[in-house]
Formats: C-alpha cells, sequence, structure tokens
C-alpha cells in the first residue's frame, strides 16, 4: 500500500495542457495557439537580439553567483519601477513605492494575493474581470481569497462592455480588491480605451476599492511601452495606491528565466519599508530569495541606453507583427468565403484574440485540424504565420460557416 | 481615503531574517581584522565567492549555442535535470529508479523543494488538507524549516531532541525517543548529512536505528540533502541515509539543493525527489504537484537547471565537477583540522574535538550567546548567537586571529 493510493489524478493545466497536447500530436499542419509565447514568422522561437547582447556583456563580466537579497536585484526592481511608472514619476522619486524580484508574473501574482491575504483583513473578496487568465483564480484561492467577478467581455459585440463594467463595479462593496488588466487583456485582447479608463478610475475611487494591476505585456499591446503603462500611471495620479504585478516573460521573451516584479505603492517611504519587511518574509518561505539570470539580462538592458533603445524597438517589431496576422487572418477569413464578422481580431490587441468559437467548434478545430487552443476560444496571434494563416482561415471558416 | 493607504498603515515593521542581519552589520563594520563566520556560502582561502571551473565552461558552452532559447520549462521542470538530479541523490543503481518509482520536481533551490513537498504533504498526506499533522524538525536546524512548513499550512511544527550541547554531539537517545512518542503518521525533517547547524550527523548504525523506529511507527521521512558531496568529498558517501532508507522500502521525500555543491546559490537550482510505491502512484503525486506548481511559479527557472543538467550528463563534465566539490570539501577539512589544532596548542579550556568530529560548512562551537556577543563586538568575528560558524569563513590568513580570539573568549567570558 502506498501513502498516496488517494491521491487522484489530477486533470491537465487549461492553458499549459494545450501545449502538452500538441507535442503528442503527430499532424505536420498542427498549429500552437495556446500559450502566450512569441514566435517568429517561421514559427520559430525569437531570443531578442538586446537579450543575447546583455548575455554577452553578462559573460565576460564574469561575476559571481552569490545569493541575491530576499527582494531581488536592486538594479532590475529600481529599473522595474521606472518602466512601469515612468522615470520621473513622483513614486519613485519619493521612495514611497516598494518593488521586489518576483517568480515572473505567476509568482508576483502570488507574492501580492499572499500579502493581500494576510494584511488587507478588510475584505477577502478579489473581483476579476470576466473572463480573465486562468491562473487567476487558482492563484488568489490557494492564497485564500474569496474570487468574484465584474462584467467585462461582450460577446455580442466581441469587445468591451464598458456600460456592464461600470454597473458592476458600482456595487463592489468598500475595500474590496479589483483587479485590472493593465493592457492587452487577457484573454480578450480587449482593453477600455483612455476616457473609460478615466471613468473606471473614478468610480473605483468612489467605491474606495483596492487596485490590482496586472500587467504582464507592457509594450506588446500598442507597441509603444508609455502607452501600455498610461493606465497604470493615471490611476496613480489620481491617488489609487495600487498594488502591480509585472512579467518580462513576453516583452523580453524571457519565459523560462522567470522575470518579474511585484510592487505596493505606499503613503510614504516609511510605510514602503515596513511592507518591504512584510514581503521578504512572505517569500523567506516559498524559495528563500529570486534567481539572478534573468533579472540580470532584464537590469542590463533596462540600464544600457543603447540596448534599451533596441530592445524598445524589438517589442516594436513584435507587437507589428501580431498586428500584420490579424489583419492576414481576417483578409484570409474573408477569401475562404466566411461572412461572419471578423472585426474584433482586428480591433483587439496584444498577443490574444478571443474569437468568438464556441467550445464544440474549438473541440472541432482541434480535432479536425490539430490547431490547439484554449476551450474558451482564445488564440494566440503570436502562434500565427504568413506561412499557417490560410491553414488557420480554413479551419476556423469550416467550424464557423 | 484609497482603500490601500489604509491597510498597508497597519502594517508592521517585521524583524529582519538574522543570518542576514548578521551579513549586514558585517559589511558595515570598519574593522580590517574583520571575519565573517555567518552565511553559508563557500569561500576560497582569498575569502573570494568561488565560481566552480566546470560551472564557468558550461555557462560558456550555453552562451555560445544559438539552439538555446528562454522558452519556458515544462511545469515540473527540466527533465532531463530531473532525473540526473534524483541519480544523484538515490544512485545510478537505485532500485528505486530501475523499478521506476521515482519521480522529481524542479524547484527553486532547496528552500523550494521543501515548500513544494510540504504544500503536497499538507494537501494530500495523512487524509486530505490535514493540517494537524505534525511536522517534526530537529532541535535545532535551518530556521527557515520552521517557516517553510507553517506557511505550507501545517499547525504542529515541533522540535525533535538532537543536539546534546553538553556531550556536543547526538542525543540519539533523545532522537530515538522522540520518535518513540511521536502521533503515528508525523513527518520528520531529516538532514541527510552536514547537519546545519551542528554539522553532526547520526552514524550509519545510528541512522539504521532511526529508520527502524521510523518504519515500525509508519512515521513520514522528509530528507533535506543540501550538501551533498560537501561533507565528505564524495557524493555517494554523502548520500549513505537517503539510500539506506530507500533499500528500507520507504516513499520518502528528498529535497536537493545544487547552490553549494555546485556553487550556484543565486540561479535557485533545486529538485524534489520523490520515491514512492510505483509508477501509477508517481504519476498521480505528479499530476498533483503541477497543480501546487501552477499557483506557486508556474514553472521553474531555466539557467540552473540547464547548466547542471549538462554537466551531469557529460562524462568529462561530470568528473570534473565531482574534482570541484572535493577542493571545496577538502578545503573545508583543512580549516577544521587547522582550528582543532591552534586551540589544542593554546590550551584553550574545554574539549575541541567535535571541530573535526563534525561535518560540512558548519560548526557548532558550542559558545555561548554572550560569548558570541564578544566576538562580535570585540574582536569583529561574526557568527551566529547559536555559535555556529561557517567554515568557509576561515582562512590561512585569518585562522590564527580567530583561534586566539576564540581562546580570549572562552577564558574571560562565561
Amino acid at each position: 500500500s502506498s501513502w498516496w493510493s488517494e491521491v487522484q489524478m489530477g486533470p491537465p493545466d487549461p492553458i499549459l495542457g494545450v501545449s502538452e497536447a500538441y507535442k503528442r500530436d503527430t499532424n505536420p499542419k498542427k498549429m500552437n495557439l495556446g500559450v502566450g509565447a512569441y514566435r517568429d514568422d517561421q514559427g520559430k522561437p525569437y531570443v531578442l537580439s538586446c537579450v543575447r547582447k546583455a548575455e554577452a556583456q553578462i559573460a565576460a563580466k564574469k561575476l559571481d553567483k552569490e545569493y541575491l537579497a530576499i527582494g531581488g536585484l536592486g538594479d532590475f526592481t529600481k529599473a522595474c519601477a521606472k518602466l512601469a511608472l515612468g522615470d520621473n514619476n513622483e513614486v519613485i522619486k519619493s521612495g514611497r513605492n516598494i518593488t521586489v524580484q518576483t517568480i515572473s508574473g505567476t509568482g508576483s501574482l502570488r507574492i501580492g494575493a499572499n500579502f493581500l491575504s494576510r494584511f488587507h483583513t478588510e475584505a477577502r473578496d478579489v473581483y476579476l474581470p470576466k473572463p480573465s487568465w486562468g491562473n487567476h483564480t487558482p492563484i488568489f484561492r490557494d492564497a485564500g481569497m474569496q474570487l468574484k467577478a465584474y462584467t467585462y467581455y461582450d460577446p455580442k459585440t466581441c469587445g468591451f462592455d464598458f456600460q456592464g463594467a461600470l454597473n458592476d463595479i458600482s456595487k463592489i462593496p468598500e475595500k474590496s480588491i479589483i483587479m485590472l488588466h493593465a493592457c492587452a487583456h487577457n484573454p480578450t485582447g480587449v482593453d477600455p480605451r483612455p476616457e473609460q479608463w478615466k471613468e473606471i478610475a473614478n468610480l473605483v475611487k468612489k467605491r474606495n476599492l483596492l487596485v490590482f494591476f496586472d500587467m504582464a505585456y507592457q509594450g506588446f499591446a500598442s507597441g509603444d511601452i508609455d502607452r501600455d503603462a498610461w493606465a497604470v500611471r493615471y490611476f496613480i495620479e489620481q491617488g489609487h495606491n495600487i498594488v502591480l504585478s509585472q512579467s518580462f516573460a513576453k516583452n523580453m521573451g524571457l519565459y523560462g528565466e522567470r522575470v518579474g516584479g511585484f510592487t505596493v505603492v505606499c503613503k510614504d517611504a516609511e510605510e514602503a519599508k515596513r511592507v518591504e519587511s512584510q514581503l521578504k518574509i512572505l517569500i523567506r518561505p516559498i524559495y528563500s530569495n529570486p534567481p539572478m539570470n534573468g533579472a540580470r539580462i532584464a537590469a542590463t538592458i533596462l540600464n544600457t541606453p543603447d540596448l534599451y533603445k533596441e530592445w524598445l524597438g524589438e517589442v516594436h517589431g513584435m507587437a507589428n507583427r501580431i498586428i500584420t496576422m490579424r489583419e492576414l487572418l481576417v483578409a484570409n477569413l474573408k477569401k475562404e468565403g466566411s461572412t461572419q464578422n471578423w472585426q474584433h481580431v482586428i480591433d483587439q490587441i496584444g498577443m490574444f484574440c478571443f474569437t468568438g468559437l464556441k467550445p464544440e467548434q474549438v473541440a472541432r478545430l482541434t480535432k479536425e485540424f490539430s490547431v490547439y487552443m484554449t476551450k474558451d476560444g482564445r488564440i494566440s496571434m503570436a502562434g500565427v504565420t504568413s506561412g499557417n494563416v490560410g491553414y488557420l482561415a480554413q479551419g476556423i471558416h469550416a467550424v464557423t460557416k | 481615503m484609497p482603500a490601500s493607504r489604509h491597510f498597508c498603515q497597519k502594517v508592521p515593521q517585521a524583524t529582519p531574517v538574522a543570518v542576514f542581519k548578521l551579513s549586514n552589520d558585517f559589511k558595515e563594520d570598519p574593522n580590517p581584522m574583520k571575519v565573517n563566520l555567518g552565511v553559508g556560502a563557500y569561500r576560497t582561502d582569498e575569502g573570494q565567492p568561488w565560481v566552480l571551473p566546470v560551472v564557468k565552461k558550461v555557462e560558456k558552452l550555453i552562451v555560445a549555442d544559438n539552439r538555446l532559447n528562454h522558452e519556458y520549462l515544462p511545469i515540473l521542470g527540466l527533465p532531463e535535470f530531473r532525473s540526473s538530479a534524483s541519480k544523484i541523490a538515490l544512485g545510478e543503481d537505485s532500485p528505486a529508479i530501475q523499478e521506476n518509482r521515482v519521480g522529481a520536481v524542479q524547484c527553486l533551490g532547496g528552500t523550494g523543494a521543501l515548500k513544494m513537498g510540504a504544500e503536497f504533504l499538507r494537501r494530500w498526506y495523512n487524509g486530505n488538507d490535514n493540517m494537524k499533522t505534525p511536522v517534526y524538525v530537529s532541535a535545532p536546524t535551518w530556521e527557515n524549516h520552521n517557516s517553510v512548513f507553517a506557511n505550507a499550512g501545517f499547525e504542529d511544527v515541533r522540535p525533535y531532541k538532537y543536539w546534546d550541547a553538553e556531550k556536543r554531539g547526538l542525543d540519539l537517545a533523545g532522537f530515538l525517543g522522540d520518535l518513540e512518542t511521536a502521533p503515528k503518521h508525523s513527518i520528520f525533517v531529516l538532514h541527510a548529512c552536514a547537519h546545519n547547524p551542528t554539522g553532526t550527523d547520526p552514524t550509519h548504525m545510528e541512522w539504521t536505528q532511526v529508520a527502524e523506529v521510523m518504519k515500525r511507527r509508519k512515521l513520514f521521512v522528509f530528507f533535506d540533502s543540501a550538501y551533498q558531496g560537501f561533507a565528505s568529498g564524495c557524493l555517494d558517501k554523502d548520500a549513505w541515509a537517503v539510500r539506506y532508507f530507500v533499500t528500507q522500502g520507504f516513499e520518502m521525500f528528498c529535497a536537493q539543493s545544487f547552490s553549494k555543491n555546485f556553487g550556484l546559490y543565486n540561479e535557485r537550482v533545486g529538485n524534489l525527489t520523490i520515491v514512492a510505491r510505483d509508477a501509477d502512484n508517481v504519476r498521480r503525486v505528479l499530476s498533483q504537484m503541477e497543480k501546487i506548481v501552477r499557483v506557486t511559479w508556474s514553472n521553474p527557472p531555466s539557467q540552473g537547471a540547464r547548466l547542471v543538467a549538462i554537466t551531469l550528463n557529460t562524462a568529462e563534465l561530470f568528473a570534473e565537477w565531482k574534482d570541484n566539490v572535493k577542493t571545496m570539501a577538502d578545503r573545508v577539512l583543512l580549516m577544521r583540522a587547522s582550528l582543532q589544532a591552534k586551540l589544542q596548542a593554546l590550551g584553550t579550556p574545554g574539549t575541541w574535538d567535535h571541530i573535526t568530529q563534525q561535518i560540512g560548512m558548519f560548526s557548532f562551537t558550542g559558545l555561548n550567546p554572550k560569548q558570541v556577543e564578544y566576538m562580535i563586538k570585540e574582536r569583529s568575528i561574526y557568527l551566529m548567537a547559536s555559535g555556529r560558524i561557517n567554515m568557509c569563513g576561515l582562512t590561512t590568513k585569518n585562522i590564527d586571529y580567530v583561534a586566539k580570539s576564540i581562546h580570549e573568549t572562552v577564558v574571560n567570558v562565561q
């Protein structure tokens, strides 16, 4: 007999499990549109040139491998905060933010969830947009928080249900936590416009809610770093002391190096010090201190002017390729003879497209065409190339005509 | 007033983690004679960190290889790393490996491996979500053991007798006694070798006695193996206890760290090795481990694991690594012998054999808190309040100063 006789087989991960299924498929035309990992137009992973340069620079320095501080590499965390908030942000100048290095976006959200669970005793409820990234719910739940939702996506328009969102947000109990995707909403690709963000910010302030921004795609949405961070900066300007998760998985292509940041905007530097001390207490029993490699690469890029410039260009390039693929997909669908309205494919922003496909259609697309995507109809545009967009259009048309 | 201004106002200042505060204080000390015998990291005889030559070599290979990228690893980590890391702990010819009943999870350092194991046990061991299962950690132990298990939800983390301060050795009777009286199914965190902080390991015979009680009383074996290779200089010797328990048929966890033996501290390279009854149990356990990983860090960092996997799976690199490990272990053994000899020569009151009998990076000197304070304040020699010193902080250049200081402290401070 075994200690583990009663341990059930866990179901495959809804997102990462898609890649595993894709790997097992032998169809030469198969497409992996599951996980949000950027591919070049040959369908290959893309290691940014600025990353390779940074790596070479780092190798030449012959650094040691001593433990980082619990909160991570200082050069990285400072640059990470500046990237999100802007170089001259008053928050950074007054030292009233604490930014710690985390295990990419997931690790950042988890630390944030743990921090709120322990200290934000006023309310246990986290309000996610409907829908949200699949892993948000299990993360917060595991941290002991309760999950609720506010209207966000309008399936009729495949766009933002602004009024629906405002209605729901206006009913959220005071002091609850509201999760906002800073840009390139995952999975829908639907972002509020600036005027809409302004109204949301106002309403959130009226309702006295704690804002948790998840920014995993800065640079990837519009191709412009500052534009993509606009909402985050606006909320702070309006007096919201937000908490913020950042990921460098996509915008620097550092996926497997696990580079991220968690920021708490505090009242003042003294509060920030107290919060920092508690974040360290939360981090230490999970993994002691974070991994160096990716943070060192990111810091080098962010802090070296020509590498930084090159990076901005490469992010812009990645975002542009995705925009082009969106246009090509719609053009090809029209060519196939589809009479559906595919405008949302072009209007949505960032890595993902919420196609509007229903679960049965998704299942057919996977079974008959070996196109792998998540059940909610989300496809990663980053996995689309000029070589396979025609095939994809064929498949989508076949299951929707 | 925005909600967050309100809740952060009440967040209290936490006390700093002792070992890091010690390092900070050392940094700020202007005394040119200062010695840092605090943090557990290897130092050369020049008092410098040491990036293993084999690590430098493999890093160059990685940077030069354009086929490599930064894609996500699978949730459970790099397969070549996981299997080769488990082989290191269990042995190439381990019956458990041959019987296909070993699984592994790549984790963020030894801490991460302990964390994953703890989270799994809290959910799935001794009933579902049973937070009342007692978790026993040695008295004393690495301080973070308590936090890891408490934070994973275990409500009852308790000490088992281990260190006998009077005789400066293992309290075997106390240890066995606690094993005999522990509630059935209690979890015991065992140090595979080079016990931190005492440097005192059970002998083979003593391990067999521990195993006998644990088997009979159905206690859970959770090994913490952070120093394999570092203790004796020989990987197999240092894994004796872990492998013995496998031959005794235990289902167990072994949290492995490659921070020290590969010198990869900041790359966070760890592995949770799982030995179960059969392959089907392993499969189900791993599927649930994936769920826990996914809500903690999604998937582990690739650089360090890649480095270790390449090294372990390439014959010449593997040999070179073992050699590098022996270099580190030998220097530590030399410092032990040297310190003991000097204290003996000085006629320092007390017995100092424990310095050479203890093994690994640390030595429990037996200095009491007052004596430790004296060492720090009067001699700028930084060590933990427990009297623990990191042997790696000793060099041929500072060992005389340290020996004389210990002598002076023991003579003047009681």
